[in-house]
């Protein structure tokens, strides 16, 4: 598995976005990665560039200034800035393996903070929309092998998705439905993107209007009559022959994205859509799906799930798991001024999150762990360089649909070069050290 | 304003996020030609867009994929990020797409680097 | 700490033969063994009674489906919760509790190896995962067949050697105990979003029927020479008479075992032991099943009891899911699993008041009771959709007095209570039978060795409650039974003392059990190859990936069996 001579390795799990395409071939040579097939641009980007801005030693801020210091040092100094902080934010986890999460959240219970993930800016209202409908859905597979109606709603996976269309929906081969012919597929969006070129329908709808079209679909669903000539800037009859698209279709699918989450409406939006989903479930067959973006940010909410009982914003400050998003999110943690310190891995909130939350980063203790410098670094007390999942080290991803995935190394990382799993682990060792008094 | 992924942020932020590359896919906003026309703003001239919450100074751009009057986009980044509200309304999250804002030429004014970006962070308030 | 001796326990081992008698049960290195050295560390379980530890057969406490429902239901955790201390993590219940909580809340009830039932082949890493963070308690999971298309298409061309072959690959891949079968057929036919009905109508697209499919994997089962036997949650869940639906499973694979063993094993029969044709005269097959079970040795079954409570019911079977989504307007969470199978999630409040759930409620505790041979039917109630397992002291007081029985029957609906038999029914069980039901029985069923008994040899799993069989009636007083079972004065985990006095004081990481019955060489390639073809077709997952390695485990235990193909 770690190559000196070329070796070509087959069947590598990208580790880009929440498609996780399985079929990437990786030539290296040299401890190096050469060449990658069957990758996207974005994936080949990141293989092929994988150590561009690299770090290799773990830095501290003395004076004002970040400088090298030992890996001994950066973690004593990180479990201090933790175990003293009244309430910590630990936050990312969605760009690295399920095993990061593990021990992410066993530091969070010992130093009694929040742990969010990137959930928090992306999917956050869908889980909010799945605890109060339910979530009709199911693996990619079955959309390749079934579906005959294909709808991208609010999402434009030939940028955020690049081989979805090709690996799993529209031009996918599958048993009951080998050629594209065999299938229709609609795009539904503000703007007319690369994505609403390939489709057979292109349904242009005014900006935050998402909730009120879902709703005017679940009426047509239902046999109810529109009253208004148009909802969101498409006509009453493009409405009414979606639905019906949608009734006399055998396997229909709605992929959604970021357009519903992050508009007016969010969780109500995607309330709505699970529900027209539900109740199109009486008349025929139908899925939908969230288009979850990072590689593995549907593990981060596993993991979360399955440790504390809650998907994403846990706070364990009582000692105890409590879910309250709007409270317990990382953005309204930060914004409200509580926050005195944070943990980052694997994410760059001061690039993600809207700049009064960044500020408030910037004010605070902040250790980054992350195999590259960000917008976050400059602004952080310790920075640790780490390996990179999937390439450096190996570790369990779940895809978009939940299937996991143990992801596997194809080189050795830079000598001297911590996984984040074990600088947590070590950064854990001395927050109990110091955190056990409490006990005895 | 749309702000949202695309191909070039996604393959320049592999180069790493304090590249030319980087810069150039990222701090832009992208307008429908119509609307550069009635504006007075050429391809890759600074422009100003503002929000209530702000303004920023990014590249402007012709609309790669799906022109639109009224509607501007911008890549996920720290840029769009300076003027995206923080307020939830009790959700945990905040409004990406779809915000209000008003984008007027700026060719005397500076577009910040990711650096430049990250120190103005930390020098206000 | 190697050495242990628990001394004058009153020590229920039906398996040896040993019914309430004070034995000294001795420990060293975490078997048991015939005597310790005078350095061993002492128990004194006086007045106290020493069972090997609980063994439950068919818990659903980890994977997708699971987490699906702890997603689903954040009101489900808010006011359970558990807090973190030195010793234990944070986690939170009630119905669906957390892998931590999971873990230490079994070995708090004296119970020490836990088997997931049900988890789809292509999600089993997920469930491992879980199982990984599980503490304490040994584990097995069962991956889901009977709706896969390769097992379909197999059966359907009458080739059951290469079918064997294809489920020895898979339990490999998978790290799967045993094979598990939901609704033959009827997931299938589900993921067009139909029905079928009964035990003879054909798949969609597969030419096969329910009847076929459960024989033929009873057939690969004993090819494989696999542990347990196939364990089958029967079709026509969401029919309202679907007894002899169960009856007619059990009965579909009669002859095809071997002499006095067990070929099929039932599960969670209440939910599929229910006669009528409508919901206001739906009442119990209970008598029925338990008379065909009482008749046919090669049938084991579990209860599937529900408890009165606001629970979460998830399966494979989710055409029911859908259902009972309707019948109750509760949110619904639903997840086909491509090429194999599916799961459901609904939330569900069982009431004494409503005439079906009372009837369902008097169903498990008939079976119990009509069911002869306790070797034979197991204290379930399908966690958690018959109600959470924190429940099960309340369940045994059922089954060991008649009198707190009557005091449950005296509250629920009046038109089922008088439907029913259960008042009638005067039996009442013995500690040693509990034993059996909970664990000795249980252990045997699985194949475990050295599970669910005392005897030299076995896994020093000990379960010591604070109640005294001489002088407690537990028939009379079945709250003092209650007390004593849902904390145990200790739980010994191979030979380490890991809950005392009802509180975590260790917590090593258990045991995943898993089968590998190994086929001939020439058959297993021959099925390799046709798999690798089949697989690029079929899944979005590629074989190489799909397959775990051992380490991926962090506590692997394989079980070696050679198969006869």
């Amino acid at each position: 598995m770690i190559a000196l001579a070329k070796k070509v390795i087959s069947n590598v799990t990208c580790t880009f976005c929440g498609s996780t395409c399985d079929d990437l071939q990786v030539t290296v040579e040299d401890e190096k990665v050469l060449a990658v097939r069957s990758g996207c641009s974005s994936s080949l980007s990141k293989y092929l560039n994988y150590n561009a801005e690299r770090f290799l030693t773990p830095l501290v801020r003395k004076n004002g200034q970040l400088t090298e210091t030992s890996y001994e040092d950066a973690v004593r100094r990180s479990a201090e800035i933790l175990a003293n902080a009244r309430y910590p934010l630990l936050y990312g986890w969605s760009s690295t393996s399920n095993e990061a999460s593990r021990a992410g959240i066993e530091l969070a219970e010992w130093v009694g903070g929040v742990i969010d993930n990137t959930t928090t800016v992306c999917h956050g209202p869908t889980l909010l929309g799945v605890h109060d409908i339910g979530e009709v859905s199911g693996s990619l597979g079955e959309i390749e092998h079934r579906a005959d109606l294909v709808i991208y709603w609010g999402s434009n996976p030939v940028h955020s998705h690049p081989h979805h269309i090709m690996r799993y929906t529209a031009l996918s081969t599958g048993r009951f439905r080998p050629s594209r012919k065999d299938r229709k597929m609609i795009v539904i969006d503000v703007r007319k993107t690369d994505t609403a070129k390939l489709a057979d329908q292109f349904i242009q709808i005014t900006p935050n209007g998402d909730y009120e079209l879902m709703c005017a679909l679940r009426m047509a669903v239902r046999g109810d009559e529109l009253e208004q000539d148009a909802i969101s800037g498409v006509p009453a009859e493009v409405i009414e022959e979606l639905a019906e698209l949608m009734i006399s279709c055998q396997f229909g699918v709605i992929f959604f994205g970021l357009g519903l989450t992050m508009t007016e409406g969010r969780h109500r939006n995607v309330d709505v859509a699970l529900s027209l989903v539900r109740d199109l479930n009486a008349r025929t067959k139908f899925l939908i799906m969230p288009m979850r973006g990072h590689f593995n940010v549907a593990g981060a909410n596993e993991v979360s799930a399955w440790v504390t009982g809650y998907p994403y914003a846990v706070d364990l400050s009582q000692g105890y798991p409590r879910y309250n998003p709007g409270d317990t999110t990382a953005i309204d943690v930060l914004v409200r001024g509580d926050c005195d310190a944070a943990l980052v891995v694997a994410s760059d909130p001061v690039s993600n999150f809207p700049v009064e939350a960044s500020r408030r980063l910037a004010r605070i203790p902040v250790i980054t762990i992350d195999p590259h410098p960000s917008a976050t670094t400059p602004i952080a007390e310790v920075v640790f360089p780490t390996t990179i999942v999937g390439i450096e080290t190996g570790g369990c991803i779940h895809r978009m649909d939940g299937v996991a995935i143990m992801t596997k190394p194809l080189v050795p990382p830079p000598p001297g070069i911590h996984s984040d799993v074990e600088i947590l682990r070590d950064i854990l060792t001395h927050v109990k050290k110091s955190k056990m008094g409490q006990w005895t | 304003m749309l702000s949202g992924r695309t191909l070039g942020q996604g393959r320049s932020k592999s180069l790493g996020k304090f590249s030319d590359d980087y810069l150039r896919n990222v701090a832009v906003c992208e307008l429908d030609p119509e609307d550069m026309k009635a504006l007075g703003i050429s391809p890759g001239q600074n422009v100003k867009v503002t929000t209530k919450t702000g303004s920023v100074v990014v590249r402007a751009a012709v609309a790669s994929q799906a022109s639109q009057r009224g509607i501007v986009f911008m890549p996920y980044g720290l840029w769009v990020n300076a003027v995206i509200p923080a307020e939830t309304y009790g959700t945990g999250m905040p409004s990406m797409k779809g915000i209000e804002a008003e984008i007027a030429p700026a060719p005397d004014e500076k577009l910040l680097d990711l650096e430049a970006m990250v120190e103005r962070l930390t020098r206000r308030g | 700490m190697s050495e242990l001796l628990i001394r004058n326990g009153f020590v229920y081992d039906p398996r040896n033969g040993i019914e309430g008698e004070k034995v000294d049960v001795s420990i060293k290195d975490g078997k048991i063994v015939e005597s310790v050295g005078t350095g061993a560390t002492v128990i004194d379980a006086s007045g106290m009674i020493v069972m090997p530890g609980g063994v439950d057969i068919h818990s659903h406490i980890a994977g997708s489906k699971v987490n699906a429902g702890r997603i689903l239901r954040p009101e489900d955790h808010e006011k359970d919760v558990e807090r973190h201390t030195a010793t234990t993590r944070a986690g939170t219940g009630h119905s669906i509790p957390s892998t931590f909580t999971t873990g230490y809340r079994y070995a708090k009830l004296g119970y020490t190896t836990v088997v997931e039932p049900a988890t789809p082949l292509l999600k089993t890493r997920h469930t491992h995962e879980e199982l990984d963070d599980t503490p304490i308690v040994d584990k097995a999971c069962f991956p889901l067949f009977g709706n896969d298309w390769h097992t379909m298409e197999y059966l359907q061309q009458g080739r059951v050697e290469e079918c064997a072959a294809y489920v020895a690959w898979m339990l490999r891949a998978t790290k799967g105990y045993a094979i598990k079968i939901v609704n033959p057929g009827g997931v299938e036919a589900w993921r067009w979003g139909r029905y079928l009905v009964g035990l003879d109508d054909r798949v969609p697209n597969f030419d096969i029927t329910p009847r076929e499919i459960v024989r033929g994997i009873c057939k690969v089962n004993q090819l494989l020479h696999l542990p347990h036997t196939i364990h089958v949650h029967t079709n026509d869940l969401a029919k309202i008479g679907n007894y002899q639906t169960t009856i007619d499973t059990m009965d579909s694979v009669r002859g095809l075992g071997g002499e006095n063993k067990p070929s099929i094993h039932i599960t969670h029969v209440q939910f599929t032991g229910r006669t009528g044709s409508a919901w206001h005269n739906v009442g119990s097959g209970a008598p029925e099943i338990a008379d065909y079970v009482n008749k046919h040795d090669h049938v084991t079954v579990d209860m599937g009891q529900i408890v009165f409570m606001n629970t979460t019911t998830m399966t494979a079977d989710c055409g029911f899911q859908y259902m009972l989504y309707q019948l109750s307007g509760n949110k619904w969470m639903n997840f086909d699993v491509e090429v194999e199978t599916g799961a459901g999630v609904v939330p569900y409040r069982y009431r004494r008041s409503n005439y079906v759930n009372a009837v369902q409620w008097g169903i498990g505790l008939e079976l119990a009771l009509l069911i002869k041979d306790p070797w034979r039917v197991y204290m379930t109630t399908d966690h958690p959709n018959g109600g959470d397992f924190t429940k099960y002291p309340k369940i045994i007081s059922w089954l060991m007095s008649r009198k707190a029985r009557n005091k449950s029957l005296a509250r629920i609906n009046s038109i089922a209570r008088n439907k029913l038999d259960l008042p009638d029914l005067d039996r009442e069980y013995s500690f040693s039978e509990i034993a059996v039901v909970t664990r000795a029985g249980t252990a045997k069923a699985l194949g475990l060795k050295e599970k669910g008994h005392l005897g030299v040899g076995a896994d020093a799993d000990i379960a010591v409650y604070d109640i005294n069989p001489t002088k407690v009636d537990p028939s009379r007083d079945f709250r003092l039974v209650r007390k004593a079972l849902r904390k145990a004065a200790f739980t010994i985990k191979d030979g380490r003392i890991v809950v005392k006095n009802g509180e975590i004081v260790e917590t090593p990481v258990g045991r995943t059990y898993w089968v590998d019955s190994t086929v001939s060489e020439g058959l297993m390639s021959k099925v390799e190859s046709d798999m690798r073809k089949t697989f690029t077709r079929y899944y979005t997952l590629g074989m190489d990936n799909y397959a775990m390695a051992d380490s991926e485990l962090a506590n692997s235990h394989r079980i070696n069996v050679k198969a006869e193909v």
